[in-house]
């Protein structure tokens, strides 16, 4: 059990003090590195727990495609806004610290609530009608209450994914003029009629070409 | 504290008797790779340094040992240091759950198959790592590509898992082995096989796929900013990564330790001779399909792995599923 818990607190601390540095560093594209460190001790706090379905979708998910991502559009602001020095950030004259402190007061409250709820009612956390048994793997059992208990929330949650989807598609969307495009199909089903063209060529005249 | 240091001994012990065959025979996968290539270009290739040339690929790397490490004064150095470390760790770290036989393999986890979809989704931090810290334009358009690149065909790479999953009813490793043992899935899935066999190259950046290095236009790509030792790593890295996709193949779809027939000579062959045979013959094809296909152009690349291979294993998904639930096939019920 010691050697369990000195894991546990290994990996809580690296995770506090990677989202912390998430937030303090300087260098957004290490931020997003910060965050990257943060989410796989995360999944290692998920698996010493026993969930590790969880964890594995945790690192799958959000480390292996979410954090791609993010490090992507991250770099790219970067080339684009400051060229020649991609290792330093400016300060933008405290225009977003409002919206910031609004947002964190949010989030703020929001933990008083669940903690105080907690701390007033000890078995909210608990009142959870799911028999949790050793026997059955936990990606067995997630599958079964996802797929029948909660289905509708399952579906629900999936179609607003998709509608999320296909607006980002639909608003980013601009037809341009004038690109080439490559259709496989067209370019096999050319015959020969079509691509070359017979010509009696007089000499010293030549051949006009239209087109 | 007494027993639990003798488990992390006993562990340390497996992980090295693991480890150390799988770096040599990074090493002699490398040589074969080369050869290979040059037999089918009528070459010699590599056959001066010992018997057939067997050695050449510990010269290489004792050459890459005694070259100076250079760092560019203006990349973002503990980063650029980390970048082939990342890449050499995550393509060992994912061996740990390949089932070489019954009961031999070093972690039986529940999650096998996810823990290493996982580690080779995580493969392409190395390289956007490197292209990033280097801090110069070619290295950065290759990681920029490789991201990209890989994300997509993970994509097809998770659905195709889904299907293997689906005649398995189990993510343990060893148990998609077992449930094998009657047909492999190359022939009910053989489509899935193909797709997989492509992915994988592309996933691995390996020829026809390998745009994040494209000699003639990026230079090395990520890799360009890099010397000595570290350059070594990536290269490792990335063959240990062929390899194990290999090994996953072979697992998902050639039923791993499982001998081809169960009859006598067959089956008396000790299990990890059969996946070391699997793997080999997958890496054969590898190695022949770099000698054989020229690079494919960027907007080809996505157009394959969005527009082609994600729509048909889905659609492979579907016609799985149902296959199984209307001849009441399901497994684990």
């Amino acid at each position: 059990m010691i050697a369990h818990s000195v894991f546990f607190y290994i990996f809580s601390l690296i995770a506090i003090v990677s989202a912390v540095m998430v937030t303090v560093s300087k260098n957004t594209v290490h931020s997003v590195f910060f965050l990257i460190l943060d989410f796989i001790s995360i999944s290692c706090l998920f698996i010493m727990i026993g969930a590790e379905f969880l964890g594995m979708i945790m690192l799958i998910v959000y480390v292996g495609a979410v954090a791609v991502l993010f490090l992507f559009v991250v770099m790219m602001l970067n080339v684009a806004e400051q060229k020649g020095q991609w290792f330093s950030s400016r300060w933008d004259g405290g225009t977003h610290i409002p919206v910031g402190l609004l947002v964190s007061l949010i989030i703020f409250f929001e933990l008083i609530i669940v903690i105080g709820g907690w701390k007033y009612k000890p078995d909210l956390l608990n009142s959870l009608s799911i028999n949790i048994s050793n026997e059955v793997t936990n990606t067995r059992s997630i599958g079964n209450v996802l797929y029948t208990d909660y289905i509708l929330l399952f579906q629900i949650s999936g179609m607003i994914l998709l509608v999320a989807m296909i607006g980002a598609i639909v608003l980013t969307y601009r037809e341009r003029a004038g690109v080439k495009r490559q259709s496989y199909i067209k370019q096999i089903s050319r015959e020969r009629d079509e691509g070359v063209d017979l010509v009696e060529a007089k000499r010293n005249k030549g051949v006009k070409i239209d087109a | 504290m007494d027993s639990y240091f003798s488990i992390l001994f006993s562990e340390v012990y497996k992980i090295i008797f693991l480890l150390v065959p799988v770096l040599v025979s990074v090493a002699m996968i490398v040589w074969l790779d080369r050869r290979v290539w040059a037999f089918v270009q009528k070459r010699r290739g590599p056959n001066v340094v010992g018997p057939f040339g067997l050695f050449q690929s510990l010269a290489d790397a004792l050459k890459y040992i005694f070259k100076e490490i250079i760092i560019p004064a203006s990349s973002n150095k503990l980063v650029f240091v980390l970048a082939p470390v990342v890449t050499m760790t995550l393509a060992l770290i994912s061996w740990a759950v390949i089932p070489f036989g019954e009961d031999f393999v070093l972690a039986d986890i529940n999650v096998g198959i996810l823990y290493l979809f996982a580690v080779s989704s995580l493969g392409v931090y190395g390289i956007i790592m490197g292209g990033w810290a280097s801090n110069s334009k070619y290295p950065f358009l290759g990681a920029i590509r490789s991201a990209a690149q890989m994300v997509s065909y993970e994509v097809s790479i998770g659905v195709i898992i889904i299907n293997v999953l689906l005649c398995v009813g189990s993510l343990n490793l060893s148990d998609i082995v077992m449930a094998q043992q009657n047909l492999w899935f190359v022939i009910p899935l053989f489509p899935m096989f193909v797709i997989f066999f492509i992915s994988a190259l592309a996933e691995t950046n390996r020829p026809p796929f390998d745009l994040p290095e494209a000699e003639a236009e990026l230079v090395a790509g990520y890799q360009t900013e890099y010397s000595g030792m570290m350059y070594a790593m990536f290269w490792l890295g990335e063959y240990a990564n062929i390899l194990l996709m290999c090994a996953m193949g072979s697992v998902l779809f050639l039923g791993g330790w499982l001998s081809p027939i169960d009859v006598f000579p067959f089956n008396a062959v000790p299990g990890p001779f059969w996946l070391i045979f699997k793997i080999l013959f997958l890496f054969i094809l590898f190695a022949l399909v770099k000698a054989t296909v020229p690079r494919y152009r960027y907007d080809q690349l996505m157009k394959l792995g969005w527009k082609i291979f994600l729509p048909f294993s889905l659609f492979y998904v579907v016609l799985t599923s149902s296959f199984l639930l209307y001849f009441d096939l399901l497994p684990g019920k």
